[in-house]
């Protein structure tokens, strides 16, 4: 339910009917910002008509006031003011096409990512803020101009890099779409790290399995072209009609395609520990994929360096959730060890095998894995996050130094056959292809999703998509679920057959006395001379303008305005959020 | 985090121009990540710098701000391979007309901002409003 509304169903040819949306968002807002105080601030703006604070601005049931109120009083302006843009835009503009207002007379404030949660020291302050940036917002919308988007046809074809399990699952989901498929893959052969892989949970198929099978569902469509030894080089043109161009091995002429989407599958490395890091180096210490990679290939008792291995001590977040370091948790190595470690178990019972965890990351179905580790033996001992275990070889014995904070501070010496670092996943290294697409990084180094439950395979860039391991660490199913969400969010995107492309383009005024000075800088050749009435003034193309507003400050006569930023659109901000509160608002 | 935010500190007022694509998700990683800095920096979001006409600036200024910053792309930009140079002539346009009216030129800041540069952005702001609270103040022109 809203807080107390304020409208005003006036009607006045002068001003704007404006409709503002102030949201708590639960309290990630309101704990900190007082709403109602910010709703009272703009409440009597002359362009404003109804304004009210809401829950969560969000919700169906919001959304369906909005349009509601839309229709009832004639809005032609909506404000909300909540999150940031990046997540609610497409949100709002639905709600004012399906409320008859043009989505682009809506404007989006951002009152949490930067405002309430950079000043939940400061109420007042916060308060003063938001109300600033809602009366911007206000100002914004009250300049709105109705507008329809160009569109363009689009190319039903995608690009997939990558050829491992998420990039050869997209290229058959694709191709199954009805899209054209180009896969391209760095190195010679298909597969990628599950490739690699001997028996995977809960299925027991092998990696080697899961990749054939895929490949020869590739294979079977004769729409997905595969070129191996090949990579990136090379993108221009715009979402729909991306043209690509790829190199080959030496000796082959690169290719250029056209594509309307990307899907990034590019995957991850493994950590490499540093020498010494856990006695990695030491005889006898080893890696979990290099681990793994060991139990795979020897079907028989498990045997290292040509002798039996009796014991086994597992040492968990090596390289991760480290202060300064990988902080994040690669939430596949728990997994992944429980499930080596049953393996283990079921070739040869009396292995001891000790697991030196600080927390146990077997989430969902895959808590079953860590149940029968344990039933089949396995010791886990859990080690503070400020004491990690010592590795040390002692003349012929390799001796694991831990204490297990769960039964008491002595500290334990475990002997051991075989020292496992479970090791988790790093971005790979793709320095070339990230600045190519220009791909945002999160601080982890992965690529980043706009937002990881809205929008989780869309990048800033769009119609580049990410999927797999390139995004984050994942297990199979998961990269395989990120990857089927590319395939529908390109199907999405391409099957229309056209792309709206944003109409905020640069737009010519009155005061052109063509100079030619804008279209000089224009580099997308969008800008040409024409005449009106025998004069020659400049004339933006708005199919070919991309909307960067670069050619406005050449402009000597300042005759060019951006649309969405004009420069009376930001000077009604600026006032906007310059314009002091009244105490009384901020004290109520 | 900033040191000496909160209730009653008297900060300077700064705005920042942010670019869409790039420098405004590292200021929204910012907000993800709870990193305060002072109330009185408030953004407009503009696609590229390069599209910040100067006259903006000296208004901001002219109305109560006390410094801009301009959040730029540098080699990141998606539009304009050029994009650190146009920028840093907007700048040094505003700071032409600055000079005219007697407003002191350290009060347009500019940097190139990723999109993960939260923890940069709030240096940057740190570093701003302590250089802009121990100019002299101006009368307005």
């Amino acid at each position: 339910m809203p807080d107390e509304e304020l409208t005003t169903p006036t009607s006045d040819a002068e001003h704007r009917r404006i409709g503002v949306y102030i949201c708590h968002c639960g309290g990630n807002i309101s704990d900190f910002v007082d709403v109602a105080a910010v709703r009272d601030a703009v409440a009597t703006d002359p362009n404003v008509v109804h304004a009210e604070t809401t829950l969560f601005a969000c919700s169906d049931a919001t959304q369906h006031d909005m349009v509601e109120r839309i229709q009832r009083d004639g809005l032609d302006g909506l404000v909300v003011a909540s999150c940031s843009p990046k997540l609610h835009v497409p949100t709002f503009r639905a709600v004012s096409r399906r409320a008859g207002l043009n989505q682009f007379q809506y404007t989006q404030v951002n009152i949490r990512e930067q405002c309430s949660w950079v000043h939940s020291d400061d109420r007042p302050g916060a308060t003063a803020k938001a109300a600033g940036l809602v009366r911007a917002g206000i100002g914004h919308a009250s300049l709105s101009v109705p507008l329809e988007p160009v569109t363009v046809d689009t190319v039903p074809s995608a690009l997939v890099v990558g050829g491992g399990v998420a990039g050869l699952r997209a290229a058959v989901g694709l191709a199954d779409l009805g899209l054209g498929v180009t896969l391209i893959e760095r190195t010679d052969h298909l597969g990628g790290a599950v490739g690699g892989l001997g028996a995977m949970f809960p299925s027991n198929q092998s990696g080697r399995e899961l990749i054939a099978q895929l490949v020869a569902e590739v294979a079977d469509r004769p729409s997905i072209r595969v070129l191996l030894e090949t990579e990136l080089v090379a993108k221009s043109g715009s979402f729909g009609n991306y043209e690509v161009r790829l190199e080959g091995p030496p000796g082959t002429e690169p290719v250029t395609a056209t594509v309307g989407v990307l899907v990034i599958a590019t995957g991850f490395a493994s950590y490499e520990p540093a020498l010494g890091e856990f006695g990695y180096g030491i005889e006898g210490v080893v890696t979990l994929p290099e681990f793994t990679a060991m139990v795979d290939a020897s079907p028989g008792p498990l045997q290292y360096r040509g002798r039996p291995v009796g014991s086994i001590a597992y040492v968990y977040c090596v390289g991760s959730r480290q202060p300064g370091g990988n902080e994040y948790c690669s939430k596949y190595c728990c997994t992944a060890t429980a499930h080596v470690a049953v393996q283990v178990a079921a070739r040869d019972d009396r292995v001891t095998q000790y697991h030196l965890y600080r927390d146990v990351r077997t989430y969902g179905v895959y808590e079953l894995l860590y149940e029968e580790a344990r039933k089949r033996g396995s010791v886990y001992l859990k080690y503070a996050d400020d004491a990690p275990p010592d590795v040390a070889r002692r003349g012929d014995q390799l001796v694991v130094t831990a204490r297990d904070t769960l039964t008491g501070p002595d500290e334990l010496e475990i002997p051991v056959d075989l020292v496992v670092l479970v090791t988790g996943m790093v971005a790979a290294p793709n320095h070339d292809l990230t600045s190519l697409l220009k791909l945002p990084l999160g601080s982890d180094g992965f690529y980043n999703e706009i937002h990881p439950k809205l929008r989780p395979v869309e990048t800033v860039v769009d119609g580049v998509l990410i999927a797999g391991a390139s995004q984050g660490p994942k297990t199979v199913s998961e990269s395989v679920a990120s990857a089927l969400a590319a395939v529908a969010q390109s199907g999405a995107m391409l099957l229309k057959g056209q792309a709206e492309l944003n109409p905020l383009v640069a737009v010519v005024g009155t005061s052109c006395a063509w100079c030619g000075e804008c279209a000089s800088v224009c580099p997308y050749d969008a800008i040409s001379r024409v005449e009106v009435d025998g004069v020659a003034v400049a004339h933006i193309d708005p199919s070919a303008c991309k909307g960067c507003g670069g050619c406005a400050p050449y402009c000597p006569n300042e005759a060019i305005d951006l649309l969405g930023v004009t420069t009376a659109q930001v000077e009604l901000m600026i006032e906007g959020m310059v314009a002091p509160v009244h105490e009384e608002v901020l004290v109520s | 985090m900033g040191a000496g935010h909160g209730a009653g500190a008297a900060s300077p007022r700064i705005l920042v121009f942010s670019t869409a694509n790039i420098s405004d998700p590292g200021i929204d990683l910012a907000g993800s990540q709870h990193r305060h800095y002072a109330s009185t920096i408030s953004t407009i979001t503009v696609p590229c710098s390069s599209s910040v006409q100067p006259r903006w600036i000296v208004y901001a200024l002219q109305h109560g701000f006390d410094g801009v910053f301009l959040a730029i792309d540098g080699d990141e930009c998606a539009y304009l391979p050029d994009c650190n140079a146009r920028s840093s002539r907007i700048a040094a346009q505003a700071q032409e007309r600055l000079r005219d009216l007697g407003i002191a030129l350290e009060r347009v800041r500019m940097a190139a901002l990723c999109s993960v540069c939260s923890e940069a952005f709030v240096k940057h702001m740190d570093e701003f409003a302590a250089l802009l609270a121990a100019l002299p103040a101006e009368v307005a022109a």
